[in-house]
């Protein structure tokens, strides 16, 4: 009972929040409500029993991803009012389109379900039966097995942040020059100074 | 699953990432004081990695490593050796070439390491995830090392080009994997082999479809070859002469790998799209660089040209043909490289490069050593017979003819006398047309050492090599029909 309302209740806000995504005029408000429709789709990944991609949708989608497309959103200033001036116009074509998608999906699954299609057959998963939380399954394979795979992943993550600093990177330079307070501590006034008796009438070679 | 023995087998990869880990932080801290430091480094690392894998004890037997995401053999071996010593001859030709323009830095010889990594887990890779991990770390360090030199307007379109079609590559091979493994039931080569050869369903089929197209993007096959011309222009000299030989190497090496054992038991599945790539490729190779002025342009459709010839061999679908790949390949990379360095050496002394072919008009007469080595190289591309590019092609032709793929190699020698046109038009215009302009600048020792070793090696004296590269390559190729 409680679990069927849970269900409802993340599924009608998720939709909700998904629509409002594109319909909100102001930007910043549609990835707020972006980061919603991941807080439920969390919601009823929990429901179903995979805590771990809830865990993932929370962590990787709302943190990171969604928080970089706000930062984007924020930054560079498009109007994205003027884009969407002919959302309405083109809102008829754009239905149209989808419910051809929605008709061939439910052909297609309606006539593989009818033996129409034959794809063959996936192979039976003849893993046993889990006992532990699915994070520790993940956890447990992903550390042993996939050691050497998991630590080629990370090389890779570094290989795209060493990409992103050697390709936008540049020295600073401030137009005042930099102060190196080691530097001027390091001065002692043998070398910073030098005493000179001018005669009169003549200039100094300093 | 015994970790001392995986990690023993590994040992070059692993030594790789943590040399290039340390060079990342040497570089961050000194900065430009000791990019050649570092640079002498990574080659001697990369030297190193060289000799530990050649001399690993078991270098014939198949060993797996880490519970059979990796296999080591001698398939695996050959390729990492030309891939190592590909990467070392490209690493230690780009210094000076950046240098005229303000941007040689560490990474570029940490990218490399990294890129050497990958490039090595993607030809003995025998898993899915271990395929795809060993490509992606490769692949992305190409796309930075392709607008490496980011003043240039042309490297940052180069590298933006490459990224986003690679990008898409990835994402095809990574599509037709997932169906592959959804209609299998398992990530490992030997259990898709068995699983296909029980019941090899039409979905499946189209997941080899789109597993091999994508890996045609990575070995510029036709039809997916449109980015080749336009990243091999735009990258610096010579980061393309690295794309043409060892990330060709291991996506070559990497498909050979992934239609001879998971593919094996459906060759009739994955036979037409091989003999169509390459033929395409061949012809689209030998017609596209007829009209080109620009030599690099010129060697890109080359390369294409030139994988064409090697995609020949894998569609004999025979040992002999993996072979034939194998020595086409170790041939390929010496001539590739040598005209990249070769390309690398013309420049004016104001450090620009020598980039058409109205450039080079006459440089018998400014330059003759330059010239004579470049002939060298060019009549090697073309296969004419007493230099040793025409032993690639041979062992090529002769696995087709063999295999009763009579018009395949009928064609692909039509078309390479086509192909013929365009070197000896190089030749032509160095040796024939009126010298125009100044001699090029001096070339550094460097440059003349890799280039002096690749003629050594297009030149016939490279047929003492054969008994040698023979064994070597039918070794290899038996590694893979081991299982078979």
């Amino acid at each position: 009972m409680i679990q069927t309302f849970a269900f409802y209740l993340f599924a009608v806000l998720m939709i909700a929040s998904a629509v409002m995504v594109i319909t909100a005029r102001n930007p910043v408000h549609s990835v707020l409500w972006l980061i919603l429709a991941f807080f439920n789709a969390a919601g009823l990944m929990v429901l179903v029993g995979a805590e771990f991609i809830a865990m993932l949708l929370v962590i990787v989608y709302v943190g990171a991803v969604a928080v970089l497309f706000l930062f984007v959103v924020m930054m560079l200033d498009i109007d994205v009012a003027a884009m969407r001036a002919g959302f309405m116009k083109n809102f008829p074509l754009g239905i149209a389109i989808a419910l051809i998608l929605l008709a061939e999906l439910v052909l297609g699954i309606g006539a593989y379900q009818a033996g129409a299609i034959d794809l063959g057959t996936a192979a039976a998963s003849d893993a046993p039966a889990m006992v532990e939380s699915n994070t520790a399954a993940i956890g447990a394979l992903l550390y042993s097995k996939y050691i050497f795979l998991f630590e080629i992943a990370g090389i890779i993550l570094l290989v795209a942040m060493i990409g992103a600093i050697v390709l936008t990177h540049r020295p600073s330079k401030s137009k005042r020059g930099q102060q190196d307070i080691g530097k001027q501590v390091r001065r002692n006034p043998d070398e910073a100074t030098v005493m000179k008796q001018p005669e009169v009438g003549k200039g100094v070679e300093l | 699953m015994d970790y001392a023995a995986s990690l023993h087998l590994t040992a070059a990869e692993i030594g790789l990432s943590v040399v290039a880990l340390v060079l990342l932080l040497v570089t961050a801290w000194t900065g430009a004081k000791a990019v050649r430091g570092v640079t002498i480094a990574a080659v001697a690392a990369l030297f190193g990695a060289l000799i530990f894998s050649v001399s690993l004890p078991n270098g014939g037997v198949p060993a797996e490593a880490f519970g059979g995401l990796l296999r080591v053999d001698g398939f695996a071996l050959f390729a990492k050796t030309l891939i190592y010593l590909a990467t070392i001859a490209c690493l230690i030709v780009a210094p000076r070439y950046f240098e005229g323009r303000g941007g040689y830095r560490g990474e570029y010889a940490v990218l490399l390491l990294f890129n050497a990594v990958g490039m090595g887990i993607m030809v003995s890779a025998v898993d899915l995830m271990a395929l795809y991990v060993g490509l992606e770390l490769s692949s992305l360090s190409s796309y930075v090392l392709a607008s490496f030199a980011r003043k240039d307007e042309k490297s940052s379109e180069a590298g933006l080009k490459y990224f986003i079609l690679g990008g898409l590559a990835s994402g095809i091979i990574l599509y037709g994997v997932s169906l592959v493994y959804g209609f299998s039931g398992t990530t490992s080569y030997d259990g898709i082999r068995a699983a296909f050869t029980a019941d090899f369903a039409t979905g499946a089929m189209f997941g080899v479809v789109f597993v091999l197209a994508g890996m045609a993007f990575k070995i510029a096959a036709v039809p997916f070859h449109m980015w080749t011309p336009d990243v091999y222009e735009g990258a610096p000299t010579p980061v393309t002469a690295f794309f043409a030989s060892a990330p060709k190497v291991a996506a070559v090496a990497m498909m050979v790998r992934m239609v001879t054992s998971p593919f094996g038991g459906q060759v009739e599945a994955w036979q037409q799209i091989v003999i169509f790539a390459a033929l395409a490729s061949i012809v689209v190779g030998a017609l596209g660089a007829i009209g080109q002025q620009n030599l690099k342009r010129l060697l890109a459709y080359s390369s294409i040209n030139n994988v064409g010839f090697i995609l020949i061999g894998l569609a004999a679908a025979t040992a002999a043909g993996i072979s034939g790949v194998l020595v086409y390949l170790f041939i390929y990379v010496f001539m590739t490289i040598g005209s990249f360095v070769a390309l690398l050496m013309l420049r004016d002394a104001d450090g620009q490069p020598l980039a058409t072919f109205d450039d080079i008009s006459g440089l018998a007469t400014r330059s003759p050593a330059l010239a004579w080595c470049l002939l060298a190289l060019m009549f090697s591309l073309a296969g004419i017979p007493p230099l040793f590019g025409f032993w690639g092609k041979f062992v090529v032709f002769q696995a087709a003819v063999q295999a009763d793929m009579i018009a395949l190699a009928a064609i692909g020698i039509a078309a390479s006398v086509i192909g013929a046109f365009y070197y000896i038009k190089f030749v032509k215009v160095m040796f024939f047309d009126e010298a125009k302009g100044e001699a090029p600048a001096k070339a550094p020792v460097s440059h003349w050492v890799v280039l002096g070793l690749c003629v050594l090696i297009v030149s016939p004296l490279g047929y003492l090599l054969t008994p040698w590269l023979g064994t070597a390559a039918d070794a290899a190729a038996q590694a893979l029909f081991l299982g078979a």
